[in-house]
């Protein structure tokens, strides 16, 4: 009975985010395309944190590394949109794969640096190598001529470019979703409950932590590819810590048990920083005590918190 | 090689008040357990009552150096009982979310009493001016700092080895529960350890505060180098906040000159490089991690 209307609810919800365009201000096109941008960069960074327990700070080079790539190859290759997408994945999740060979065998603390290191290090060449990323600037000026898969479309109209970017998440989530409750999914979810037991079922724990790491850097490749179009420029704070730092609050906000709880969590952070900002300034004073708050007593986040209670009521 | 001893000075300058930072960071993480990424903010709040007393209050740099770091520990206090307590059981990720969430909050406190803009204090009379030494003109103050370093060094040193408070300290951080059964109180050993922490941070904060620009961006500026310097000397480790200090020092003193290019990602690579071989730091004891 609840599991219908959970389904319920969510069928509403995915119909009133696509017709999201028709009934709200022109104002919250944006607002939405960025929440789900940055849901999909959540919800890839909760598969390893969440669901395999490593909790990196280095999420946003691979971010950056997406945008990167889409705006260079559209700036210089007039590459059509899509093909830039699948470009982003690769070198995002290549990127992943070797920063992530090296970081996977530490653990805790330890691994959480080595991915700020990295993660530095990578803004600090985007931010340091002038010929190729342009400095602080970053890269800019570039246009979609072309879509691609013979589509004929204005990606210019923020519309259109809103159903893009929803079709697009659409697709990544559900794969990231059957990934996500797959036999492999629950090694992952084994993994970071009880790492020494899996190993002793003769499963090689590096290895899982290093494909979910890829995983990972693959999506947040492909939110970055479409944050650069959105925003008109890739630029290295794509890929600070602070922007790090994003995904992280983003999913204790919504919670890091629930598939979609870093979805819900990006909405919540974008909503309240529009809400917020525009009668005080400081928004970020109110996410910190929000933060701690959620870290302190609501450790499931605002998603888990509910469904767990609601799915307990009257059992 | 003109202008050498200088770039030395300047290094030990920078290693000695990034060890003063970064050795509370790791004492905290040594017997808390607790990566303290509200550390750097710490420090500017250090910086910002440094600040508020001598230009708001006209008092003296010396009265700032006294009080500033005591209250930046009273506040320690504050937090320790009103959010700490509530995860010191829990992973160490928790306790790096939890402290970023204060991070958050007492930066944009800061930001929203005294504004984006930069401020400034100057060192007091007594430590202007320049002297020639090693080669080159050299400001007084940074003697003062590079001596300031000494002393707390030195201080620490005695503290750890020599009194008994520091002995309990280092019982608690071999073993919480051997402590505990030893009759240590060791509620007030955590909550002293976190406001001695954050005195350091907090005299960092007084010390630099004439020497760098106090802005709300200062905070995560320095949190990260502190990092570096922990990690590639060796979490919780003493010796290793010194050496790993001294090292980045260096980095900022040297890398300048020979490798201007690699600058600012010496010290990442530098931190990434030890994490890779020896994941404890240089200094740091026990198998990998």
């Amino acid at each position: 009975m609840k599991q219908n209307i959970l389904i319920g609810v969510m069928l509403v919800a995915i119909a009133l985010l696509i017709a999201l365009p028709w009934y709200a201000p022109f104002f919250y096109i944006f607002i939405f395309t960025e929440i789900l941008i940055l849901g999909l960069f959540a919800v890839s960074f909760n598969l390893i944190f969440g669901y395999t327990g490593m909790l990196s700070f280095g999420h946003a080079a691979y971010f950056g590394m997406g945008a990167y790539t889409t705006a260079m190859l559209l700036l210089h290759q007039d590459w059509p949109f899509v093909y830039t997408l699948f470009a982003a994945m690769a070198l995002s999740g290549l990127l992943a794969l070797v920063i992530g060979f090296l970081c996977v065998r530490l653990s805790e603390v330890y691994f959480a640096m080595l991915t700020l290191a990295f993660g530095m290090m990578v803004f600090t060449i985007a931010h340091s190598w002038r010929d190729v990323t342009n400095g602080s600037d970053g890269i800019a000026g570039f246009r979609i001529k072309e879509f691609g898969l013979g589509l004929d479309l204005t990606i210019g109209n923020p519309t259109v470019y809103y159903h893009v970017t929803l079709v697009v998440v659409g697709i990544a989530a559900v794969i990231l979703y059957i990934i996500s409750r797959s036999s492999f999914g629950m090694i992952l979810k084994a993994i970071r409950q009880n790492p020494e037991r899996v190993s002793f079922c003769g499963l090689n724990i590096r290895t899982y932590r290093l494909a979910s790491f890829t995983i990972g850097g693959i999506f947040a490749g492909l939110a970055g590819a479409l944050i650069a179009p959105f925003l008109r420029v890739a630029s290295p704070e794509l890929m600070h810590w602070s922007m790090s730092a994003e995904p992280v609050l983003m999913s204790i906000l919504g919670g890091t048990g629930y598939f979609l709880g870093p979805f819900v969590g990006a909405a919540m952070f974008v909503l309240l920083e529009t809400w917020i900002t525009s009668f005080t300034e400081s928004w970020m004073l109110f996410l910190g005590i929000v933060l701690a708050l959620m870290v302190m007593f609501f450790r499931k986040g605002v998603l888990g918190t509910f469904l767990d209670w609601w799915m307990n009521k009257n059992d | 090689m003109s202008g050498l001893g200088p770039a030395l000075l300047n290094s030990l300058e920078m290693g000695l008040l990034l060890f003063v930072i970064a050795v509370g960071l790791n004492i905290v993480f040594g017997v808390l357990n607790i990566i303290n990424f509200a550390h750097g903010a710490l420090y500017m709040l250090g910086a910002y009552l440094a600040y508020t007393l001598m230009s708001l209050a006209g008092l003296s740099f010396w009265v700032a150096l006294i009080i500033a770091p005591l209250g930046v520990a009273a506040i320690a206090v504050v937090i320790d009982r009103l959010m700490l307590r509530f995860i010191y059981h829990r992973d160490v990720a928790d306790s790096l979310l939890l402290t970023f969430a204060i991070l958050l909050i007492i930066a944009e406190s800061i930001r929203s009493i005294f504004g984006s803009n930069i401020q400034a204090v100057y060192p007091p009379d007594a430590l202007q001016g320049t002297v020639r030494l090693l080669g080159g003109s050299y400001p007084v103050y940074s003697l003062f700092v590079i001596f300031s370093g000494l002393v707390i060094l030195a201080g620490l040193w005695y503290l750890f080895n020599r009194t008994r408070v520091g002995k309990i300290m280092r019982a608690a951080a071999l073993d919480r529960d051997m402590a505990e059964a030893l009759c240590i109180n060791t509620r007030m050993v955590v909550t002293g350890v976190f406001a001695f922490g954050a005195w350091l941070a907090g005299v960092g904060g007084v010390i630099a505060a004439p020497m760098r620009t106090i802005d709300p961006g200062m905070g995560d500026k320095i949190i990260i180098e502190s990092f570096i310097v922990v990690v590639i000397g060796g979490l919780g480790s003493f010796p290793g906040a010194l050496l790993g200090a001294l090292i980045l020092g260096a980095i900022y003193g040297f890398g300048g000159r020979y490798f201007p290019e690699f600058n600012l990602l010496l010290p990442f690579l530098g931190m990434a490089l030890v994490l890779l071989f020896k994941p404890t730091g240089l200094m740091g004891k026990g198998a990998n991690a």
